[in-house]
């Protein structure tokens, strides 16, 4: 329980930001003025009348983008996990051997972000 | 029949009350927020700002909160209607909650007797209780996690709102800002660990304490590139200009809200706001000393005018911040797509995971106890000599093979012409 405890608060809070959200959504829905017309039931285009379908196709880039995001994000998690290990007083000389074991880490990462990059994974024209 | 309140119970009503309170602080910070910006945009641009609602325009943002609360929520025909509802609540609500690890201020000592009261005829039992309540929703060990894992969940709204709208404008918002927001939380991410490996634990509340005493502790002058990182990448995660390319509303009507009206609309518009208030309290935190002030507080520990000095201090943190990022919109014009993805792939990335090694390298030949250390130990430490001059030299070579790599197309191009 003692573990728990911090996180009640937080519970409390979504269910307030939650609460707030509905019922402020659900009441302006209810004052506001409801007049249907045909143009406003279109997609807004600056005043042109759409054509076509809305989900047209999506670049293969940011496909890549997100491959790429995933790849590095779970890096990102292992590394901060790492950083608060590094300060651990408790075994000796324990820093010089997790730096050099960080390092040797991200030589390979790095190896990796040069050859995506090389590719050309991050180009954008 | 009894109610027994037993210290545990007692507590979270007590914090119940702190988050209600500062729940509503924020529901009222924010329509001056955008009052201030509108007005400081006004200043930068040569012009009064909005000055016809109130004196000074003070009730200028008020009206129109209300005059979006009572306008007709419009939902074209096309839309998807589950989550057309459902994307502005998933928005708002990561905003708020992000709030919950932010400390405002010391913990303060309440003290109460116990007895017993009536109420509706329910007898109240109060156990006796000392507490020491922190002034903040909660605090916990995984703070920093907690932030980085609610910060992440914001992308949701804004891509199922692009999504759901079935327009072309809002798709191409919402698949923008994915694929931004995606890019800089990596870098965001990286940039702490700076800090982290300085200070060794996630708990917000213990980082502020090692950085009591004084301007001097405060770790952006052990940390100036992590800050920087930090910054522009919170920049980018709360799509403030000059990273606005969701919205580009030169380009794209108004990017992933455009087919959104009324209070759903109002939604979105307060969670950047908010989003912009929690970045500047964490940014204030991790790197400006958060609630502490630049010299000591002269109250009691433990009392509320203590609490009052330090809330004091960390909105003092918050405004001039935001203020900043105000500053910056009125200032830079918006990024173009590629520089936005070249900035945070090919410079912030690499830089973050530079900062990263340099710091970890000199923790551990210099181990830093987390002590008070005074203004002279702080500039002459040779820890904090060879960082500052490492990360010069590593971000100035950084920013030479940048130039050299981006710019050889165009290098080449031109000696073709030629």
């Amino acid at each position: 329980m003692d573990y728990l405890a911090p996180y009640i608060p937080i519970l409390m809070l979504l269910v307030i930001a939650l609460g707030f959200g509905i019922v402020t959504l659900a009441l302006s829905g209810l004052i506001g003025p409801r007049v249907i017309t045909f143009t406003k039931l279109l997609p807004y285009e600056c005043g042109n009348v759409p054509t076509g379908e809305a989900n047209v196709r999506i670049p293969i880039k940011f496909y890549l983008v997100a491959l790429l995001f995933l790849l590095f994000d779970m890096e990102t998690v292992l590394i901060l996990a790492w950083a608060i290990a590094f300060r651990d007083p408790t075994i000796p000389n324990f820093q010089p051997y997790a730096f050099l074991a960080m390092v040797f880490f991200l030589l390979i990462l790095v190896v990796g972000f040069i050859y995506e990059w090389r590719k050309g994974a991050l180009e954008w024209t | 029949m009894t109610l027994t309140l037993t210290p545990f119970a007692i507590e979270m009503l007590l914090r119940l009350v702190l988050i209600l309170v500062i729940f509503h602080v924020l529901l009222i910070i924010v329509p001056f927020m955008v009052l201030w910006e509108r007005k400081l945009l006004g200043f930068i641009q040569e012009r009064p700002g909005p000055n016809r609602v109130g004196p000074w325009g003070i009730l200028q943002t008020i009206v129109d909160g209300l005059k979006l609360f009572l306008k007709e929520d419009i939902r074209p025909a096309s839309v998807d209607r589950t989550l057309h509802t459902l994307a502005p609540l998933m928005t708002v609500a990561p905003a708020i909650l992000v709030l919950a690890i932010v400390p405002f201020a010391d913990p303060v000592r309440i003290t109460l007797d116990g007895g017993e009261f009536s109420l509706l005829g329910l007898t109240i039992q109060v156990a006796p209780v000392v507490l020491d309540l922190p002034i903040g929703i909660t605090s916990l060990e995984v703070g920093i996690l907690y932030y980085l894992a609610i910060t992440g969940l914001a992308v949701y709204g804004i891509v199922l709102a692009g999504w759901a709208s079935n327009s072309k404008y809002s798709l191409l918002g919402g698949i923008r800002s994915s694929a931004q927001m995606l890019s800089y939380e990596i870098a965001l991410g990286l940039s702490l660990v700076g800090v982290l490996l300085i200070a060794g634990t996630f708990d917000l509340r213990a980082i502020i304490e090692q950085q009591d005493g004084g301007f001097w502790n405060w770790h952006v002058w052990k940390q100036p590139v992590g800050f920087l990182l930090f910054m522009v990448a919170g920049f980018a995660e709360t799509n403030r200009l000059p990273f606005d390319l969701p919205e580009g509303e030169s380009e794209l009507g108004a990017g992933f809200h455009t087919e959104f009206s009324s209070m759903k609309f109002a939604m979105f518009f307060m969670a950047e706001y908010m989003n912009m208030f929690t970045f500047s309290a964490v940014l204030a935190t991790l790197f400006l000393g958060g609630y502490t002030g630049p010299i000591a507080s002269p109250f009691a520990e433990l009392g509320w005018l203590n609490v009052a000095w330090g809330v004091f201090w960390l909105m003092a943190k918050i405004f001039l911040i935001v203020s900043f990022m105000i500053f910056i919109r009125g200032t830079l014009p918006r990024f173009r797509y590629d520089q936005l993805m070249d900035l945070g792939w090919k410079v912030m990335f690499p830089l973050a995971l530079a900062n990263m090694v340099l710091t970890a390298g000199v923790v551990a030949v210099f181990p830093p106890g987390n002590r008070w250390v005074t203004r002279e130990e702080i500039i002459g430490q040779p820890s904090t000599v060879g960082l500052t001059l490492g990360l010069l030299v590593v971000g100035v070579a950084q920013i030479i093979i940048m130039d050299m790599i981006l710019n050889a197309r165009k290098r080449r191009l031109l000696a073709n012409a030629r």
